[in-house]
């Protein structure tokens, strides 16, 4: 296999040599880009966007929940009479919201946004590659996300309203536009939508497992190669493996809504009439939708963890702590999270037998979890810790991560799920563990890795302040959520005043949606300061934060091909951070071992 | 107020934007880098770790305080009891890792914040270190999963005999209860036999539902008697919800769903338990299906044995029945609305000799 990797390397060389000759047009090189730094900035300017809008609605819907009947003007002037009456949300709007947003999260910006941002800027820089294997199949992963997130947003638009079955639109509510507006047309862009992300996702997740596995440069070997790139690949394969289930979920329920197919339908009188549905099940439609979102939670959390695995050791001044046991948790993450995905299914009448035996595997994941965690923690230990803006998000995601991780033992114990399930306890469980630690994941990743991507440098007052207030906000806005759950208050309720049981539980809701408008107000600092340092920012010198990786090797500058002239030469990991007897207190993975000295980590003056 | 609102944060932003500015003017006055991270940075985000850490403790302290007297009152059944006890045992468990966690967290990040005085310690890893940390977690988990899995086999597994047989029937936006009657049995019932005045599809040729009868609103069981529910639905997937026994299971067209448990506090007694005269044992749906699902619920009531006896037996003789029994079969002091359905089911049961 060397040997085919080093004649895709010459071949590679050739075709950038030919390519320098003509100035490339607007048109190639900010439209329809094949350049995997450009992809990456524009799915991280699509996500932002998307992300902007998952926001405002969450705030939208988070006033109703904290005063509900209050009547607000701009919701009138945004949503219109019919969804906004006199400016109180409408109860099918506001679930149209929670599941726009959701999807929009989790789909557009953690998964889409996340993997391509930094899997498309990270995995050719970190491995010493030219450009991804097709720069072709990555420009068409991009604008297959684009179209996708475009008909999302556009389906809001539609007469009947967006889809409002939840973001994991169950049948029959999603499949019958008799049962909710949003089940019409809504839904079946929904779906739409959603085809297209997958395709997306495939090209891209496919892109970024041939360039691992073929483009790394010499001397680069899977044992050196950093945990960002670790984390990328396994994710990539998880999606490979899990999103084309969805699609086949997709199709099936787009056929039952198209074409009167029984695939999830049977037995079901609704408006007056017994439909002809019969022989289907909606848990078949959730054991596919699971079969690939429990893994999709991990497709999410996993770049996340790399960027901080990076951010961490880097800001610390020390090698990550057990890298191997850090590859090692990242393929039994990968692994477990496959066989785990009836933990979201425990109250649905599936054979109780089975209950227990996703009970058993869904603990044994915890297991890996508590292995990074610990892990980052003693990577900070006597380290010498550099608190950039990056870093600061990075350590906030080890808390989240850890805060999160805890409740999931409680809901995997299906005894404690019966109560549990479906209620505010499980929204605060993955808002912390996946939501916050993702978005947190991804902000160090933007701060750390901006002088990559726009040559200059972001503004670390700024930093701080919105680092600070987000983490503040975030614990606020989801800790007190924990307590909703236990005292039995179900998710995706309109409001929680049409029967006294939840009466005094008002004040916590207000208390909630104080801590998201300021949250989100945070946010505000965060898109000034980094469109305003795209611009403005202080030029970024070569590598600013004093990294091994080879992405800071190449100099200053976008060029095609990433390194004029050669490809760089990998001699050591890329963890050697304050290695005894060295000069610096970093040595990057170009620079060659010494007589005698060994790779890995592995110290002759080891105790 | 709204008003006010909207000034708040139009001040907010305008406010940020000028503190950011002053900020980035202020550092270029001073000739400093906006990236580096120096001294006082280090300095100062070294006690924000420490000083947010107590913070967040306190506030999730404050929370405990304010918050655990508004949680559910103390569990109303006997499967409530033991998961109650389970969960109290796994939730001291991961409080302890939670705080500890944290704590070690924020505090290295305070103690090894960057200093001149100091280098890194070179420490890749650690196999003793790491064989602890997966180990430990390991033995924890199998612990909670031996006493997890054991209860939820016991809870799962269906009461044989002894046990008051009920229905609860969702549908968009309310729910029916069908109680089995004195056969304690449910007669066969389906969708496709769904009329108005017969809403649950009720079998009528089934003798096992001649004795079915309906309740809305509200009903009724007895304390320390096992009750067992079983669920179908009309239209799309509910879930029926009892926070106060901690129960719950989903309610799936085309699939028969169950669960049960036996109370053990009565309404009464819960009432005094949480000074309020008023307060109600409540079904609520907990699965997303429409536009109200947030409305849709049914009070329960647990009586004494003797008074649900009562209870029982007044609604048994006056309420509708669940099925439109033949015309032969219909007792004659029949309340009018049944006499109406039997009419209908009569037209139905010109096809009676082929049931489907
Ligand atoms: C210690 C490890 C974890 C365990 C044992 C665990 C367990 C669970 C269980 C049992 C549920 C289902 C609860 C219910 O619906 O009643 C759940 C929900 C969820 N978990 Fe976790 N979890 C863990 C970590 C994570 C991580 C790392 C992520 C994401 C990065 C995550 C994301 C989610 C999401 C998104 C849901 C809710 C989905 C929905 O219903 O909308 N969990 N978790
Ligand atoms: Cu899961
Ligand atoms: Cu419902």
């Amino acid at each position: 296999m060397s040997m085919e990797n080093h004649g895709h390397h010459d071949h590679h060389e050739a075709h950038h040599d030919h390519h320098e000759h003509h100035e490339e047009s607007f048109i190639t090189k900010y439209v329809f880009s094949q350049d995997h730094k450009m992809i990456a900035r524009q799915f991280l300017i699509t996500a932002t966007v998307m992300a902007v809008i998952g926001m405002l609605m969450s705030i939208i819907f988070r006033l109703q929940l904290a005063w509900p009947g209050e009547k607000f003007g701009f919701i009138n002037w945004m949503l219109g009479d019919k969804w906004g009456k006199d400016g109180i949300l409408d109860s099918n709007m506001y679930l149209a919201l929670v599941t726009i947003h959701g999807t929009i999260m989790v789909f557009f910006l953690l998964t889409g946004g996340l993997s391509g941002t930094f899997s498309n800027l990270l995995i050719p820089y970190q491995i010493g590659a030219r450009d991804m294997a097709s720069g072709f199949m990555n420009m068409l992963s991009y604008w297959f996300f684009f179209v996708s997130s475009f008909i999302l947003v556009a389906s809001c638009y539609v007469e009947d309203g967006p889809a409002s079955s939840g973001w994991t639109v169950y049948p029959p509510l999603s499949a019958l536009p008799q049962a909710m507006p949003g089940s019409g047309l809504g839904t079946t862009l929904w779906l739409v939508s959603m085809t297209l992300f997958v395709v997306s996702a495939l090209l891209g997740g496919l892109n970024y497992i041939i360039t691992v596995l073929n483009l790394r440069t010499e001397g680069m070997s899977m044992r050196r190669l950093p945990l960002t790139i670790w984390a990328f690949l396994v994710t990539a394969v998880l999606g490979l493996l899990s999103f084309p289930v969805l699609v086949g979920a997709v199709v099936l329920l787009i056929m039952d809504r198209s074409l009167g197919t029984s695939f999830y339908l049977s037995d079901i009188y609704i408006g007056g009439q017994a439909l002809h549905y019969t022989g289907g099940s909606p848990v078949l439609y959730q054991h596919l939708f699971w079969f690939l979102g429990h893994p999709e939670v991990y497709i999410i959390i996993l770049p996340a963890l790399g960027i901080a695995s990076e951010v961490i050791a880097v800001n610390s001044r020390k090698p990550i702590f057990g890298y191997k046991a850090m590859v090692g948790s990242i393929l039994t993450i990968g692994f477990l999270s496959f066989i785990v995905w009836g933990h979201h299914m425990f109250v649905t009448g599936m054979n109780p037998f089975l209950g227990s035996i996703f009970v058993f595997t869904t603990l044994l994941i915890a297991i890996p979890s508590a292995v990074k965690a610990f892990n980052y923690i003693t990577t900070l230990w006597q380290g010498n810790i550099r608190f950039t803006p990056g870093m600061l998000f990075a350590i906030g995601l080890v808390s989240t991560f850890v805060s999160g991780g805890v409740t999931g033992i409680i809901l995997a114990d299906s005894t404690l799920d019966i109560p549990l399930h479906d209620t505010y306890f499980v929204v605060a469980h993955f808002h912390i563990v996946m939501g916050l630690s993702a978005v947190l994941g991804m902000f160090a990743g933007v701060y750390h890795w901006f002088p990559k991507m726009f040559l200059r440098m972001m503004n670390k007052k700024l930093g701080y302040l919105h680092f600070w207030l987000t983490f503040v906000c975030a614990y606020g806005v989801f800790f007190p959520q924990h307590f909703l759950g236990l005292a039995g208050v179900p998710r995706r309720y309109y409001t929680n005043t049409e029967f006294p049981l939840f009466d005094n539980l008002g004040d916590m809701n207000v208390m909630i949606t104080w801590f998201a408008i300021v949250g989100a107000l945070a946010q505000v600092l965060f898109l000034f300061n980094f469109f305003y340092s795209i611009f403005r920012g202080d030029r970024a010198p070569d590598n600013p934060w004093n990294s091994n990786t080879l992405e800071w090797t190449n100099g200053v500058g976008h060029n095609h091909g990433n390194w004029i002239g050669k490809l760089p030469v990998v001699h050591r990991w890329a963890y050697d951070y304050s290695k005894p007897g060295k000069e610096h207190d970093f040595v990057p993975q170009t620079v060659p071992l010494e007589d005698g000295e060994k790779d890995g980590g592995v110290t002759d003056d080891h105790h | 107020m709204k008003f006010l609102v909207y000034i708040a944060i139009a001040l907010v932003i305008t406010a940020v934007l000028y503190i950011a500015r002053i900020l980035e003017l202020s550092a270029a006055l001073r000739g400093e880098k906006q990236w580096v991270v120096n001294k006082r940075d280090t300095k100062l985000n070294a006690r924000l770790m420490l000083i947010y850490f107590f913070a967040f403790m306190a506030f999730v302290a404050w929370q405990f305080y304010e918050y655990v007297p508004l949680m559910l009152p103390v569990a109303a059944s006997d499967i409530g009891a033991e998961i109650d006890w389970l969960m109290n045992v796994n939730m001291v468990l991961i409080m302890i890792i939670f705080v500890l966690t944290n704590a070690v967290l924020f505090y290295f990040a305070y103690k090894y914040a960057q200093s001149d005085e100091r280098k890194a310690r070179f420490y890749p890893d650690n196999h003793k270190l790491e064989l602890l940390w997966t180990v430990v977690p390991g033995i924890v988990l199998a612990v909670i999963i031996v006493f997890g899995i054991s209860t939820w086999t016991k809870i799962t597994t269906m009461p044989e005999k002894d046990y008051i047989l009920i229905e609860l029937y969702p549908k968009q936006f309310d729910w029916t209860a069908r109680y089995a009657g004195d056969d304690n049995k449910l007669g066969h019932a389906e969708y496709k036999k769904i009329t108005d005045l017969n809403p649950l599809g009720v079998d009528s040729v089934d003798q096992a539902s001649w004795d079915d009868f309906l309740i809305r609103n509200e009903f009724h069981i007895p304390k320390g008697k096992t009750v067992l529910f079983q669920f179908r639905s009309r239209d799309v997937i509910h879930s029926a919800y009892f926070p106060h026994f901690r129960q719950q299971m989903n309610c799936v067209p085309g699939m028969n769903t169950s669960l049960y448990f036996a109370a053990t506090i009565t309404t009464d007694s819960m009432r005094m338990i949480t000074g309020n005269k008023e307060y109600n044992y409540i079904l609520l749906c907990n699965k997303i299906c429409g536009a109200s699902h947030y409305a849709m619920q049914m009070n329960i009531i647990v009586d004494e044995p003797a008074d649900y006896e009562k209870w029982y037996n007044e609604k048994k003789n006056t309420t509708i029945f669940a099925m439109t029994k033949p015309v032969e079969q219909a007792p004659k002091e029949e309340k009018p609305m049944v006499t109406d359905s039997t009419k209908t089911d009569t037209t139905n049961h010109s096809g009676e000799k082929k049931p489907n």
